[in-house]
């Protein structure tokens, strides 16, 4: 066991929890704060896997700004508590069912296609900093970023036109 | 980089599997739109763990736009959970049974 792996083993076991508590907690408002925790263990898993501009992004924009509407919107609506029974009573056990035959299949296939994986490598001190990621990112990749910015005005627009009042 | 990269995908896959487990389980809509952006965040796990294992930047590029697609989408799901809560008084999906306003 190298620290590394300790190290990754902690945090799953950390992202898995969270993730759970966000699954099971009955109030949305624990519900997004484990969330919040799991992006910012995932956030980690990016620095380990030396993405730091990814790791950042994923602080400001998912932990931040995501979880902070989210936040807001619940606290604006007084919706945290919501205890109520599903309206069929298979509903709950067909979807675990499901669930643990998907998580099945997945594993599956990752352990069997173990072997095909590539083994890990090591990387320049450079790769996944600012200077790599915006030399790809404004070079190979102008056109998405562009079409991107125009999503953002849609999706502005559109929040805009939902959210105001009725005449 | 001493973690084999099936470790990564494995932990991917199990936290998108609880992801999908919480959009067919939950009732609140608030709760299952953050069990999609769990699902979006598994994800991007996958795409940076492949991304580092064949040195291809591209892969982060990827999560990047993934981000910015993900903000998007929770900005006009709230605002269409905020109107349908004025309408109808729940977030509860069991209600939200009838396309009329």
């Amino acid at each position: 066991m190298t620290p590394q792996l300790i190290l990754f083993f902690f945090l799953a076991t950390v992202a898995v929890l969270s993730a759970l508590g966000m699954l099971f907690s009955a109030n949305a408002i624990y519900a997004a704060l484990f969330l919040i925790l799991n992006f910012g263990t995932v956030a980690i898993f990016y620095l380990l896997l030396s993405a730091p501009f990814i790791a950042l992004a994923q602080v400001t924009v998912y932990a931040g700004a995501i979880m902070v509407l989210f936040l807001f919107v619940i606290m604006l609506l007084g919706a945290e508590r919501t205890g109520r029974a599903p309206a069929s009573w298979w509903l709950q056990p067909l979807a675990l069912s499901l669930g643990v035959i998907l998580l099945v299949e997945a594993l599956y296939i990752v352990i069997s296609q173990r072997g095909a994986l590539p083994p890990p490598g090591e990387v320049t001190a450079a790769y996944g900093g600012p200077v790599a990621i915006g030399e790809v990112l404004f070079r190979q990749y102008l056109l998405p970023f562009e079409v991107t910015s125009i999503l953002l005005l849609v999706a502005m627009i559109g929040a805009i036109v939902l959210s105001r009042r009725r005449t | 980089m001493s973690v084999p990269l099936a470790y990564y995908i494995g932990l991917s896959a199990i936290l998108f599997t609880i992801g999908a487990m919480g959009v067919l389980i939950r009732r609140n809509s608030i709760v299952i739109f953050m069990s999609v952006e769990l699902m979006l965040n598994a994800a991007n796990l996958a795409f940076v763990a492949f991304a580092r294992s064949y040195e291809a930047i591209s892969g982060q590029i990827f999560v990047f736009f993934v981000m910015t697609v993900a903000a998007v989408e929770v900005a006009v799901g709230l605002a269409l959970i905020v109107a349908i809560f004025h309408t109808k008084q729940s977030i509860d999906v069991d209600q939200m049974n009838s396309l009329r306003g």
